[in-house]
């Protein structure tokens, strides 16, 4: 399916706001998939880590819509592969921030039921706080 | 609504001049200036920032209590002109000083979840489970900071992450639950009412009981006292009120 | 691949002729609160394997929470201050004679560990970063930069695997052992401890205490870490890959690093049930259980009871407990 798109200034700005945010450069990315190839938990996601990154890249921020960011593990898988050099957990958690700095987390810990609040040790609620709480 | 051709806000002025009755004015010596809500006002130095805000002609229906410094009521938060630095104090145990901007807080926003003793597990994940949010605690020590009983709130916040019910009992001892830390917090915890929750769960389950109370109920409940109990029953207003009196005196006057 | 002073195969900065251990080596010790609460028997193995080899773990006065995982945004500092504050910690055990000149901070809670080196690390980096943190946490003592985070693992690397095997009392023979790193033991590459792609050390481990250690091709695969707050059947589905695969390979038993990763591989067992009735069990236990269990020590320092799948059938067959 071929999708035309113009790149304006708005796209160019949201490509500088996370490449900052990530302190990444993300133009450098060539598109060569190995992060996907790499991520545990594509198989759970809606695109892969390698579209979220040309996403990123031409500036779409029809992004912050999709749900990869969000079942991210922050394993790093990707980031010891990646041939160029880039830190793609980085810019997943760039995106992800963008959200949770709006005050809207990504799940409420009231809603996590009774019966997994007594199995869940703490380390599993601080780092889901972390990740998905603002 | 006037009477006697005296206004209620003269009333109250006059009642916020009684803290200083006997003294002329004139004769005080030092004088501070202080703002309560953005508004300048010059008060007598030796006041209390609760005499001081009743002395400026405010009528206190809220964030004023025991005036004893223990019911938590009065919680004042404050800057200092020229600084940055956010402080808190009780009202009614702090003196004002000069330059102090101030406001109160009469109340904290917060659902206060009650543990059933009876059936909650006395484990770290009974706290989670009421107060998953202490999970995001981030150690930052603004709790600690803005506690006016200067308690150590991040680390009972850190003991209820690690089990500890003893330790976050024994830290939150003297919270007076006025609810600053709760406003402050980055990670929005309940630290004041997470800590009194842990209380309750510690006095049940994990300190040592009283033995001398429970020998006590053990004697009541065999009718030790009941003869005792009958006797005081019967007796006549004018006994009770001789025998008291009589109790009076022979106390030690304080 | 990366030039040899960059292997993190190779040992500490000390050699082992200046060897980093005294009799008595007294160390800080960050626990993490897993290691208090639902993991207390990774703590209690470790406790004790670490005294027979004459390291006592002091435990970090007044710490924090770690609060791993760690921030990954340039600009976030206020999630640093956690695992800074930790560091404080270690320098004033030095300062007040708690340990002597022992700046190194071992953790055992692989996730505590990555947190808290990274942190260290963007801080080192860092100048002005450091100084916003330190102003921070004025009534703190300032993080002087002293502190070198290691991993329990790297301890035992450093003392030599030979010495670890000398204290071997019940060789665990006929154990098939897969070992599992998960991901922040090894990964990013400044941070991990061994090589991220085909990393040895567990398997070494194995080998001095007698077990037989088993490839697993998922063994640095992560189990789906936080994810199982929010899905756990995903996360059930990634534990059925790594365990299924293990098996096939011949493991009769899986040992891992991180508290996470054991409750997401042995308690969300339940949840791999619920989808796959055929799944067999699969015990996993903490490195240091097996270790305390080749270094004869009692069960209750071993901790198998608070293991959700049993491990003790296994080892019983073994002829390994009675």
């Amino acid at each position: 399916m071929i999708k035309k798109i113009a790149i304006t200034s708005e796209n160019v700005d949201f490509l500088e706001k996370i490449s900052k945010l990530s302190d990444q450069v993300i133009t450098k990315c060539d598109q060569c998939g190995t992060c996907s190839g790499s991520c545990p938990m594509v198989g759970e996601m809606d695109i892969t880590p390698a579209q979220l990154m040309r996403m990123v890249l031409l500036g779409q921020e029809e992004v912050m819509d999709s749900k990869a960011m969000w079942i991210c593990a922050s394993c790093f898988a990707c980031t010891v592969r990646c041939p160029r050099g880039l830190d793609v957990s980085r810019v997943a958690e760039a995106l992800r921030q963008i959200t949770l700095r709006q005050a809207v987390d990504h799940i409420d810990l009231n809603d996590i039921p009774d019966c997994e609040m007594k199995r869940l040790p703490q380390i599993a609620l601080v780092s889901a706080g972390r990740k998905f709480t603002g | 609504m006037a009477e006697n051709n005296v206004s209620v806000m003269d009333r109250v002025r006059e009642a916020g001049r009684a803290v200083i009755t006997g003294v002329d004015e004139k004769d005080i010596a030092h004088w501070v200036e202080i703002s309560i809500m953005g508004k300048a006002y010059k008060v007598p130095a030796d006041l209390t920032i609760m005499q001081a805000i009743e002395y400026a002609g405010y009528r206190l229906v809220r964030s004023c209590g025991c005036r004893a410094g223990f019911c938590g009521a009065c919680a004042t938060v404050y800057r200092k002109k020229g600084e940055y630095k956010l402080k808190s104090a009780m009202a009614c145990q702090t003196r004002v000083e000069d330059g102090m901007y101030l406001v109160q807080i009469p109340f904290s926003p917060a659902e206060k979840p009650l543990p059933d003793i009876r059936k909650d597990p006395y484990e770290s994940s009974v706290l989670l489970r009421y107060f998953p949010e202490i999970a995001r605690c981030v150690s930052c020590n603004t709790c600690t900071k803005s506690c006016p009983q200067d308690l150590q709130v991040m680390d009972y916040v850190q003991a209820a992450l690690k089990g500890d019910f003893k330790a976050v009992a024994e830290g939150s001892f003297e919270c007076i639950q006025c609810g600053l830390c709760a406003l402050r917090c980055p990670a929005e915890i309940v630290q004041y009412h997470m800590a009194q929750f842990a209380r309750r769960m510690y006095g049940k389950h994990g300190s040592p009981k009283e033995k001398n109370a429970e020998k006590r109920i053990g004697e009541l409940k065999r009718g030790k006292f009941d003869k005792e109990f009958e006797r005081v029953m019967a007796l006549s207003l004018n006994e009770l009120k001789t025998i008291y009196t009589e109790q009076q005196k022979a106390r030690e006057v304080y | 691949m990366s030039p040899a002073k960059n292997d993190p195969r190779q040992k500490s900065k000390d050699s082992p002729e200046t060897s980093p251990f005294s009799p008595g080596l007294k160390i800080p010790y960050f626990p993490g609160c897993t290691l208090k609460t639902t993991a207390k028997n990774f703590e209690t193995s470790a406790l004790a394997v670490a005294e027979l080899l004459g390291i006592e773990l002091v435990e970090l006065p007044r710490w924090n929470c770690c609060g791993t995982v760690t921030s990954l945004t340039s600009d976030d500092l206020i999630h640093h201050v956690a695992p800074v504050r930790n560091l404080v910690r270690v320098e004033e055990m030095n300062d007040n004679g708690a340990v002597d000149e022992e700046t190194r901070l071992v953790a055992l809670c692989t996730m505590c560990f990555n947190v808290l080196k990274r942190s260290n690390l963007r801080v080192l980096e860092k100048p002005e970063e450091l100084e916003k943190i330190n102003n921070f946490m004025y009534l703190e003592k300032d993080y002087q930069g002293k502190v070198q985070v290691v991993h329990f693992l790297e301890l035992l690397r450093d003392l030599g695997f030979a010495k670890v095997k000398e204290k071997v009392q019940k060789t665990l023979r006929g154990l098939k052992v897969a070992p599992y790193y998960g991901c922040l033991l090894l990964r990013p590459k400044e941070i991990g401890i061994d090589d991220p792609e085909d990393p040895t050390i567990l398997s070494e481990l194995l080998e001095a205490l007698g077990a037989e250690p088993i490839n697993n091709p998922f063994k640095t695969r992560c189990c789906g870490s936080y994810q199982t707050v929010r899905d756990r059947h995903a996360v059930a589905e990634l534990t059925y890959d790594i365990l299924g695969r293990a098996r096939k390979e011949g493991a009769e038993l899986v040992i891992t690093s991180c508290p996470l990763c054991m409750f997401n591989l042995a308690d969300r067992q339940k949840e791999v049930v619920e989808k796959h009735p055929g799944f067999e069990p699969m015990p996993v236990l903490y490195f240091t259980q097996l270790m305390a269990l080749a270094f004869g020590l009692e069960e209750n320092a071993c901790g198998f009871d608070q293991n959700y799948v049993d491990a003790r059938p296994l080892l019983k067959g073994k002829a390994l407990i009675k």
